[in-house]
């Protein structure tokens, strides 16, 4: 009886170590930012646990404090909705880059009476969110939409109330396709918006438009699909009218990309693309030896990146999240070769 | 010796409180400082309030955050006095008395995300449908909702504060003025009451501090516009919910230091409320002495 207490005991030590060893032998990344992309960073860096054994801890903070976190130097990465503007590099105490890592697309839904599928240009949903167009059955709608029966029902146009990169990208659509927007609201996190109803998060305002008739709002498609929400048809910059789709989506970036990556995909002009859709990106030091960063952390880093441009898209589609065409994938590539450790580069 | 030592750590402790007081006033202060300098007193009377141009006006914020709690507090009170003075004068069942304070218990612990979900499944469709009914635009989310739930969020903290104070009036007092042959009602209005007055005040400054500074349930009923509120059904923000709602995202430096600025005066304005109550019930234990 007490050797069996004596030899349980002892397992139960030799497990503890082998767990404390096992702790200490894994390699930890930490990253913060953006909370549009969470769900597949959550999905990509669970796959990479398993892969190979190193953990990253990627905390869904908002794309401001993923920046203002990597120009504190306390992550090793930093996840945002948009790309850093030339007048703000300096602010970093190193150089930066992007990589992109997946493409989201931003759609309009609406509540009407009957399943009605609209079609819509940019320029009209301007002109409802700057309080232009109040009914549903204004000329502007009916226009694009022959053959729809539209309701004389007041328009009630739902925001984001939080600060939001999915905001970011909407407002930027507006301001690309709308002098007026531009002029009078214009483009940022969270704007001054003329009229409407704000909601929290993506889940709010799917909520408030699935409960409200007469609304129109804008999520991220992964929303639209979860809940069966109306969603419209926009005519992209070269004509076509374009349905939201992770194929649709992805063709957005399939046209010329630059090569620090930087680009605003919204109003895109390639031909099949979608035209409110969205890059995000993780935002690292080009060289990586600073504070009391080892070598070992750093080629971590780079791998990672590399697994998640490459072997990781696979895992994004299932949440309705666009991969990266063949051109995004190419640029960020030269990207991450070119981040060094002592001016040496990680990987080649 | 011994009492030295017990005075010296007590001072400490009360040291302590002092200095968070003091260093949660410089911070603000001085983190908001940017905005101010920018804005000057606009900051206060100022109704713009846009992130993109950089204008920050606190002014929308400041009538949302007094609309709703003013609202709530007309709500709450008459029932919670009532609700009070039931629980402390005349359920006389041991058994009944403590199912009431269980439930006025749990109530006062939902947390206010709970309250919020609540308010949109079960609020938001009631008020839709009143404004509705009386042309008003059919947000549904807006003043009215969110004064609505802020109200039942308060309602028990003021019903059990108004039963304490009931509770501790003095049993002989109760027990003169049942010999003199006052009717029950009697002493509750002309004994219980009069002699509970500052308690059941205290409970009611204390439930409109949760008001003012209650921030989920309200960011989530108040439809987040940056306009100032002109009638019940009007779409508004508090300085609170705003604080919520942009503050992880701010676009930039002012931006942030605004929010800062829009806490500090939350901060005054509880100050101020806190301040104006402690006088008033001054003023009353004058009158009767405690």
């Amino acid at each position: 009886m007490k050797r069996n207490a004596v030899s349980k005991s002892l397992m139960l030590l030799t497990l503890f170590v082998l767990g404390l060893t096992s702790a200490l032998g894994a390699q930890t990344l930490l990253g913060s930012g953006a909370t549009f992309p969470a769900p597949a960073y959550t999905k990509m860096f669970d796959e990479y646990y398993k892969l190979t054994g190193v953990k990253v801890n990627y905390q869904a903070i908002g794309s401001s404090g993923g920046l203002k976190n990597i120009q504190d130097r306390v992550v090793d990465f930093g996840g945002t909705d948009s790309f850093i503007k030339d007048a703000d590099f300096s602010k970093y105490p190193g150089q930066v880059v992007h990589i992109p890592t997946v493409i989201g697309a931003i759609v309009v839904t609406y509540n009407l009476p009957g399943s009605l599928k609209l079609r819509l240009t940019g320029d009209v949903v301007a002109d409802i969110y700057l309080g232009k167009i109040t009914k549903w059955n204004d000329k502007a709608i009916t226009e694009l939409n022959p053959g729809v029966k539209l309701p004389n029902l007041a328009i009630m146009p739902v925001y984001r109330s939080d600060g939001s990169g999915t905001t970011f990208n909407f407002t930027a659509y507006l301001s690309a396709v709308s002098a007026e927007w531009k002029s009078k609201v214009g483009n940022a996190n969270s704007v001054s918006w003329p009229v409407g109803q704000g909601a929290a998060q993506n889940a709010g305002v799917a909520g408030v438009v699935k409960q409200t008739p007469g609304t129109i709002g804008y999520v991220e498609l992964a929303y639209a699909n979860q809940n069966n929400m109306a969603v419209a048809v926009i005519k992209n910059s070269s004509g076509n009218w374009i349905e939201p789709s992770l194929a649709s989506t992805s063709a957005a970036a399939a046209g010329a990309f630059p090569a620090d990556t930087r680009i605003v995909l919204v109003n895109t002009d390639a031909k099949e693309g979608y035209p409110i859709s969205s890059l995000t990106w993780l935002v690292v030091y080009r060289e990586q030896n600073y504070g009391n960063r080892s070598r070992e952390q750093a080629e971590q880093l780079v791998k990672l990146l590399w697994w998640m441009i490459h072997d990781g898209q696979q895992y994004v589609t299932a949440l309705d999240y666009a991969p990266l065409p063949a051109p995004a994938v190419k640029a960020s590539e030269a990207i991450i070769k070119s981040i060094t450790y002592n001016g040496q580069a990680l990987i080649k | 010796m011994n009492d030295k030592r017990f005075n010296v750590l007590l001072g400490f402790a009360a040291m302590v409180v002092v200095f968070i007081f003091a260093g949660f006033l410089f911070t603000l202060v001085v983190q908001s400082l940017p905005a101010v300098k920018q804005e000057g007193a606009a900051f206060l009377y100022g109704s713009e309030w846009n992130p993109v141009t950089t204008r920050f006006g606190a002014l929308p914020f400041i009538i949302g955050t007094l609309m709703t709690s003013a609202i709530a507090l007309a709500i709450a009170i008459p029932l919670s006095l009532s609700a009070g003075i039931v629980m402390g004068e005349y359920v006389n069942s041991l058994w009944l008395r403590s199912v009431l304070n269980t439930l006025i218990n749990v109530l006062a612990s939902i947390p206010s995300v709970v309250f919020g979900l609540w308010g949109i499944e079960v609020v938001i469709p009631l008020v839709r449908s009143l404004a509705m009914s009386v042309g008003a635009p059919p947000y549904g989310a807006g003043i009215l909702s969110a004064s609505l739930v802020l109200a039942i969020m308060i309602i028990p903290y003021m019903s059990s504060m108004t039963r304490e104070a009931l509770v501790n009036v003095h049993a002989g007092l109760r027990e003169g003025a049942y010999a003199l042959g006052l009717t029950k009602q009697e002493v509750v209005t002309g004994i219980a009451l009069p002699f509970a007055k500052n308690s059941i005040f205290a409970g009611i400054l204390l439930s409109l501090g949760r008001a003012l500074g209650e921030t989920m349930a309200v960011t989530m009923l108040i439809g987040n516009a940056t306009r100032i509120p002109t009638s019940l059904f009007s779409l508004g923000n508090t300085l609170a919910s705003v604080i919520a709602s942009q503050f992880n995202e701010a676009a930039s430096d002012v931006h942030r230091s605004a929010m800062m600025g829009l806490a500090l005066i939350l901060f005054v304005i509880t100050m101020i409320i806190g301040w104006f109550g402690r006088t008033l019930m001054r003023k009353g234990v004058g009158a009767h002495g405690e």
